[in-house]
């Protein structure tokens, strides 16, 4: 994108024929771009338009511009209301475990992977380990469900400790560990792809430097390894931090209910509920759009660290 | 070739043991769900614990699953949102990828920030919704394949791959007098297939796995892709229309059976061709992963 950046600092005086010019030259290039910007103009900017209903009292009948303002009165409401605090507990806590738990994973699965010797056998680890990410969410829920009712399989073994039956998924306590587990499974495989290209990039005299130093595995794992994956780390972790505001709340609307919203409820999923299922359109509307701007925020400082760290950055 | 130590040959052996630990915790809830579909239906009620072999064995469950009409339309629906989406998604994006990667285009700067800012700012779920429907999408498949047809993430890998390609190729076709459309067609679509396959791929896979959208925007069932379709039956434990044929006691007692081979019909497909495919996935991870 260098390129991108450096044009258009050249732009002469007389701005119209050059335009012109330009659209002449191109002009099967900007016919081309014509759907493609038309797709943007109405289905991502729309919405954005659209979202001026969040300081209005919207209702389908008036439309969107007929429906009269009404100031940051949603907004108010939102931030007083009991769930505020709720939904923002739920969501950053989710994300922590996720983040906690679901970031080193993939990176110790690539490094465990990196030592094996036996080419047949990382690659049926890798395979199994893929395929998680190859079945629907839909079905990943289904079959969380299944295991976690209280005829499931865990429940099978927790008789074995004294335990009674009961469904895992109707006790707040265990939506959030169940959440975490399972997006582990899910995601282990696939994400450690990353990590695995940048090991095989790792200069192997590096290793054999270190092993006449007389450095052990433990060693070459701190003094070489490491340090020579730490970028892509780094990345990947902004990255992830700055999308922390985005939970994947599809999964939790597959998998809570009306007894875990205490600890499963986040900010997306209120907006469905409140939104499409309640019809509080404005209301809900001026939720998501608190957490689009958080978010936005939240990627912007990620890029700006990543570019000061890494020189890497999103654009 | 280097000696190993002692120390080393214990690190290795205990990796090994490690990591096939790992793999069978993975793969053990697919061999349980796989195994739990092949059996009979009071095997699998009085069964507890961990399943290795079928409890029983009956496939039963699987023709009635294969025979309720929901799953079929369900699975002609997403068919159907399949063959149309691949074949919108594949294009919007190509052109526009194609434009994009035009170095020199004026406007190119301010466009690709234009589309670049939807990634990390969106109007929300609601606006969103009535977007599409003030379009007239409402109630249609039209509604899971136009309002989704382009992802952004996508297009930058597709935008990527199109930049590696020299210019001096489609220099030489200019000067012989090809127009753009023809530069794209027959040198950078040729040129450019192992990227296309990887984007084909993702497309295809996001559209198979997406249900919220079918949820939002559907209120005729005949319409229902599979996934919302597994969701009725998987989530909100409804195996009625499985079932009312059967009628005797057996099939009241293939309940579980049924979700079990549910999630089988609708899996196995996938997991058979991915190990196929799992060298392009990986290609688009690494491309993608290049730009960010």
């Amino acid at each position: 994108m260098k390129q991108a950046i450096s044009f258009g600092q050249a732009v002469p005086r007389q701005k119209k024929p050059r335009l012109l010019r330009e659209l002449a030259k191109n002009k099967y290039i900007y016919i081309m771009l014509v759907p493609f910007l038309l797709f943007y103009i109405i289905f991502m900017y729309g919405p954005m338009y659209g979202a001026m209903i969040a300081f209005k009292d919207f209702t389908p009948k008036l439309g969107i511009l007929g429906s009269p303002w009404v100031g940051i009165k949603h907004f108010e409401a939102f931030f007083g209301s009991i769930y505020f605090w709720r939904l923002l507990r739920n969501t950053i806590s989710i994300s922590l475990q996720t983040l906690v738990f679901g970031f080193p994973a993939p990176i110790i699965l690539a490094l465990l992977l990196n030592e094996v010797r036996q080419a047949w056998f990382k690659k049926t680890v890798q395979t199994i380990s893929y395929m998680p990410h190859f079945i629907s969410l839909v079905v990943v829920c289904g079959i969380i469900k299944i295991f976690t009712g209280s005829e499931g399989i865990i429940n099978d073994f927790m008789v074995q400790f004294g335990q009674e039956r009961r469904d895992l998924l109707l006790d707040p306590a265990l939506f959030q560990p169940i959440y975490v587990i399972s997006d582990i499974w899910q995601k282990i495989g696939w994400e450690s792809i990353i990590y695995l290209a940048a090991l095989s990039s790792v200069d192997q005299e590096l290793y054999e430097a270190a092993r006449i130093d007389g450095a052990g595995k433990w060693r070459q794992l701190l003094s070489v390894t490491l340090p020579c994956i730490l970028p892509t780390i780094v990345v990947m972790l902004i990255l992830r931090v700055g999308s922390m505001m985005n939970i994947g709340f599809e999964k939790i609307i597959l998998l809570y209910n009306g007894n875990t919203y205490e600890t499963a409820d986040v900010i997306s999923s209120y907006v469905y509920r409140k939104g499409i299922q309640e019809f509080s359109y404005s209301f809900s509307t001026a939720v998501g759009l608190f957490n689009s701007v958080i978010n936005f925020f939240l990627v912007l400082s990620a890029n700006t660290i990543s570019k000061k760290v890494n020189d890497t950055s999103l654009w | 070739m280097i000696k190993r130590s002692v120390g080393e040959r214990i690190f290795e052996i205990i990796n090994i043991i490690i990591l096939t630990l790992l793999g069978l915790i993975a793969l053990y809830p697919l061999w349980h769900v796989l195994m739990a579909s092949i059996s009979s239906g009071d095997g699998l009620a009085r069964h507890t614990g961990a399943m290795f072999v079928p409890a029983g064995f009956s496939l039963k469950a699987y023709r009635l699953v294969l025979e309720t009409p929901m799953v079929l339309k369900g699975y002609g629906n997403t068919l159907y949102i399949l063959v149309f989406g691949l074949a919108l998604s594949m294009t919007m994006t190509i052109l526009g990828a194609f434009a994009l990667s035009r170095k020199g285009l004026y406007g190119r700067k301010v466009i690709l920030l234009f589309i670049i800012f939807t990634m990390y700012f969106s109007g929300g779920m609601i606006p969103f919704y009535f977007t599409v429907k003030n379009v007239g999408l409402a109630d249609t498949r039209w509604a899971l394949i136009v309002p989704t047809c382009v992802n952004t993430f996508n297009f930058i890998i597709m935008r990527t791959g199109f930049e590696a390609i020299p210019v001096s190729l489609e220099e030489s076709a200019k000067i012989d007098g090809a127009n753009d459309f023809v530069v794209l067609w027959k040198i950078i679509l040729p040129l450019a297939k192992p990227i296309i396959a990887v984007i084909v791929l993702y497309y295809a896979v996001g559209i198979w796995n997406s249900w919220f959208n079918a949820m939002l925007f559907l209120r005729n069932r005949e319409l229902y892709p599979l996934q919302l379709v597994l969701r009725e039956i998987l989530i909100q434990n409804d195996t009625a229309a499985m079932t009312m044929g059967g009628g005797d006691a057996d099939t009241g007692m293939l309940n579980e059976v049924l979700k079990y081979a549910t999630i089988c019909v609708a899996t196995i497909p996938i997991l058979v061709i991915y190990p196929f495919l799992q060298k392009y996935f990986a290609k688009g991870v690494m491309v993608g992963a290049v730009k960010g």
